[in-house]
C-alpha cells in the first residue's frame, strides 16, 4: 500500500502516455491491419486472411494512378518548397542584417500556422477561381480579357496550394540548419582561396543538408497524406491517396481495401522517415 | 629583406563610437615572426582579419608584397589564417580538410596527395589522414589547422590566438613546435594574442597595441628593458610604479625625486628638472639589501606580504612614502627557505640606475 501509494505519481506520468498510445495509436493500427485482410462481401465484411487486397491494390491501375500521382504532387510540393525556402532561409541567416527585419519575416513565414488548416487552403479558392482575385488582378492589367478557368481545379492549384500549406515545415529545418553552420568556417573557405559560390557548394550547403532532408521529410509525407486540398482545390482528377481511403470508408463502403491501402501508405510514409532519420544523423555526427 | 605587409594609415571604425583600428601603420619584413600583443578588445584580431581580407579598412592601405591589396577578396590573397577554434571542416576528412587549399591551384591529383602528406607529416599527423576533426584532440586539431593554412605556401600566415584553447602544458610545448616550424617553413608570421609570455617566447619582433593604436613596437628584449610607457612596462612583465618629480642632470644620471628619497636613473634622454614624472622599475631588478649593508638608490620600508612560487619569492614592501612595490628573489636553495622576511620586518631595497625607467606625467596604469 505505501508503496503503491509512493510510486503512484510516476506511475501516472508513465502510465497516462503509455496507455494513450496505445489505445488511441497502436490498437487502431492493429485493428487497421486485421481489416487490411478482411474479405468484402456487400454490405459488409467477412473477418479473412488473405491477400486479396493488397492484389487489387498492386494489379488495379486505377489504384496505382492514384498513388503515382500522389507521389508527383508530394515531390513536387517538397521540391517547390525548396526552391522556395532555401534562398529565404539563406537570405535571413546570412545576408539580412537588421535583426528586427529577420525576426519579423521569419514571423512572417511561420505565423500562417496558427490560422486554420482550412482556411488556408480556401483562400486559394478564392485567389486562383474564375472571380478570383488573380483572374480580376490579370484582366485589370488586360493581359486576359475574359476569367481564365486554368487555375483552379487541377494539379496545379493542389501543388501552389499544398506549398503555401506547407512552406513553413521547410523553412524552419533550413534557417536552424544554416544558423548552426559557424561562421568561420565560409570564412575559412574563402581564406582558402574558394570563390563565394564554391564556398557554398562545398561548405555551405553540405552542412545545410540535415535542415533539407528534415524539410523534404515534413512537406513530403504531410502532403502526401492531404486529404483536404484536393478536395478543395484539386478537381476531377485531382484525388490523392488519402481521398481514396476516404472513399472506401464512406461511399465505397469497402473497409479492407481502404485499410490495405492505408497500410501501404504508412510504409512508404515511414520508410522515409527513417532514410531521412539516418541522413539527418550521418550529418550531426559527420561519420563517413 | 624586404617589406612583405604594409600596413598605412590603417583603420577600421565599426561605428563613430566603435573603433576596432586606429590609424596603424607597420611594416612586415618577409621571413618574420610578428606578434601583436594587447589586451582583450584592444583591436589586434581587427588588424589580422584586415590583412586576411575579412574585414575592409574605413581607411588606409594594406600592400601585399608590394601590391595594393586593400580591396582584395580572401579568396585572392596569398595569405592564410589559422583560426582561433580552428575552424576545420566538419563533413571532411583530415586529409580533405588540409587539400581543400589546393583545390583552386590547378594541381594534378598526385601533387595535392604529395602536398597534403608533406603538410600533415610536418605536423606528425599524417596517421589521422582518415579521420575526422571531431575525432582529434585540441591539440591535434590545432596541428591540422596549421597543417591547411600552410599547404597553400602563402607568402604570410596569420594566427588569431592559436594556442588560446590549449591548456597549460601543451601551450608551451605547442610555442616551442610554432616556433621550430616558422624556422622550417620560412613563411612570415603574424600572430594574435594577449599572452605576454606567449609573445616574448615566440616573436622576432613585438607589436604592443593599446585601444587600437600601436603603443610599442620592437625587439622582446628592447620592449622589456625599454619600455616607453606605463602601459607597456607594465602590460610586458611586472613594474613598480612610483609618482616623482624630475631633477637635475649629472652626465647620464638624473637626480628623480620619489616619496621618501632621492633615487639616480640612467636615461637616454633625460626629462627637464620640475617636471611630474612616473618612476618605474621591475620587482626581479630591485635587491634586498642585508642589515649594514650600503648601495646606491635605497628604499626602505616594512614587509606586507610575502607570496612564494615556488621557483622564487616575492616580497610586497610598504615604502616609509606610503607606496607600495615588490621585490624578487630567486631561492638559491631549500635551506634559504628558513630565513623567509616576515611580515612586518622592516627591509632595504636597492635598485640600480640603469634598472629606472623615467615615463612623463603622473599616469601610472
Ligand atoms: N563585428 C564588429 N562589430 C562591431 N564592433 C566590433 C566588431 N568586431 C570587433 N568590434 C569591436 O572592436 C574592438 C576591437 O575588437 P577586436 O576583436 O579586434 O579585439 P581583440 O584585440 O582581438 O580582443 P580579444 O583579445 O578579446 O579577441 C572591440 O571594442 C570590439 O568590441
Ligand atoms: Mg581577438
Amino acid at each position: 500500500m505505501n508503496l503503491l501509494r509512493r510510486n503512484l505519481p510516476g506511475a501516472l506520468v508513465v502510465g497516462i502516455p503509455v496507455l494513450w498510445i496505445l489505445v488511441f495509436m497502436l490498437l487502431p493500427y492493429g485493428i487497421i491491419v486485421t481489416y487490411s485482410f478482411w474479405l468484402k462481401k456487400y454490405p459488409t465484411f467477412l473477418p479473412a486472411f488473405q491477400f486479396g487486397n493488397y492484389v487489387t491494390l498492386f494489379t488495379d491501375p486505377q489504384y496505382l494512378r492514384v498513388f503515382l500521382r500522389t507521389l508527383k504532387i508530394s515531390l513536387l510540393v517538397s521540391a517547390a518548397s525548396f526552391l522556395l525556402a532555401y534562398p529565404f532561409a539563406y537570405y535571413l541567416v546570412f545576408r539580412c542584417r537588421s535583426q528586427a527585419l529577420r525576426t519579423w519575416l521569419y514571423m512572417a513565414v511561420i505565423a500562417p500556422l496558427w490560422v486554420s488548416y482550412l482556411l488556408r487552403a480556401y483562400i486559394w479558392k478564392t485567389i486562383l477561381g474564375t472571380e478570383g482575385v488573380l483572374n480580376s488582378f490579370l484582366m485589370w492589367l488586360r493581359i486576359i480579357d475574359e476569367p481564365s478557368s486554368l487555375f483552379l481545379y487541377n494539379q496545379f492549384s493542389m501543388v501552389v496550394t499544398l506549398t503555401y500549406i506547407f512552406i513553413p515545415f521547410m523553412v524552419m529545418p533550413i534557417y536552424t540548419a544554416l544558423e548552426k553552420i559557424p561562421v568561420n568556417l565560409t570564412e575559412a573557405s574563402a581564406d582558402l582561396g574558394m570563390s563565394p559560390w564554391r564556398s557554398f557548394w562545398h561548405v555551405t550547403l553540405p552542412l545545410s543538408l540535415p535542415g533539407v532532408a528534415a524539410g523534404f521529410t515534413l512537406t513530403f509525407c504531410l502532403s502526401f497524406g492531404d486529404f483536404i486540398a484536393p478536395f478543395l482545390v484539386g478537381g476531377p482528377d485531382g484525388n490523392l491517396v488519402a481521398n481514396v481511403i476516404a472513399t472506401q470508408f464512406g461511399a465505397a463502403l469497402n473497409w479492407p481495401l481502404g485499410s490495405a491501402l492505408a497500410i501501404v501508405m504508412l510504409i512508404v510514409v515511414l520508410s522515409i522517415v527513417s532514410v531521412s532519420d539516418r541522413l539527418e544523423r550521418k550529418g550531426l555526427t559527420g561519420g563517413t | 629583406m624586404a617589406a612583405i605587409i604594409e600596413l598605412e594609415n590603417l583603420s577600421k571604425h565599426y561605428s563613430p563610437t566603435i573603433i576596432g583600428v586606429d590609424d596603424v601603420s607597420l611594416t612586415v619584413e618577409d621571413g618574420e615572426f610578428v606578434t601583436l600583443l594587447g589586451p582583450s578588445g584592444c583591436g589586434k584580431s581587427t588588424l589580422l582579419r584586415m590583412i586576411g581580407g575579412f574585414e575592409a579598412p574605413t581607411h588606409g592601405s594594406i600592400r601585399l608584397a608590394g601590391k595594393d591589396v586593400t580591396w582584395d577578396p580572401p579568396y585572392k590573397r596569398e595569405v592564410n589564417m589559422v583560426f582561433q577554434d580552428y575552424a576545420l571542416f566538419p563533413h571532411m576528412s583530415v586529409g580533405e580538410n588540409v587539400g581543400y587549399g589546393l583545390k583552386t591551384l590547378r594541381l594534378s591529383k598526385g601533387e595535392i596527395a604529395t602536398r597534403v602528406k608533406d603538410a600533415l607529416s610536418l605536423v606528425g599527423l599524417y596517421d589521422k589522414v582518415n579521420q575526422r576533426p571531431q575525432q582529434l584532440s585540441g591539440g591535434q586539431r590545432q596541428r591540422i589547422a596549421l597543417a591547411r593554412a600552410i599547404v597553400r605556401r602563402p607568402k604570410v600566415l596569420l594566427l588569431d590566438e592559436p594556442l588560446s584553447a590549449l591548456d597549460a602544458k601543451l601551450r608551451e610545448q605547442m610555442q616551442i613546435e610554432l616556433k621550430h616550424l616558422h624556422e622550417k617553413v620560412g613563411i612570415t608570421f603574424i600572430m594574435v594574442t594577449h599572452d605576454q609570455t606567449e609573445a616574448l617566447v615566440m616573436s622576432d619582433r613585438v607589436v604592443v597595441m593599446e585601444s587600437g593604436r600601436i603603443a610599442q613596437e620592437g625587439r622582446p628584449q628592447d620592449l622589456y628593458d625599454h619600455p616607453a610607457s606605463p602601459y607597456v612596462a607594465n602590460f610586458i612583465g611586472t613594474t613598480n610604479f612610483l609618482p616623482g618629480t624630475s631633477g637635475a642632470t649629472q652626465g647620464r644620471l638624473t637626480h628623480v625625486e620619489a616619496p621618501g628619497t632621492t633615487l639616480r636613473a640612467e636615461l637616454d634622454a633625460a626629462p627637464p628638472p620640475g617636471r611630474e614624472i612616473t618612476i618605474g622599475f621591475r620587482p626581479e631588478k630591485v635587491r634586498v639589501l642585508a642589515e649594514t649593508e650600503s648601495a646606491e638608490n635605497t628604499l626602505s620600508g616594512r614587509v606586507a606580504e610575502v607570496i612564494y612560487y615556488g621557483l622564487g619569492l616575492r616580497v610586497a614592501v610598504e615604502l616609509e612614502g606610503g607606496a607600495r612595490v615588490f621585490a624578487d628573489s630567486l631561492l638559491p636553495d631549500r635551506l634559504a627557505q628558513s630565513v623567509l622576511p616576515q611580515i612586518g620586518q622592516s627591509m632595504r631595497l636597492a635598485v640600480a640606475p640603469h634598472n629606472v625607467f623615467v615615463f612623463e606625467g603622473r599616469v601610472a596604469p
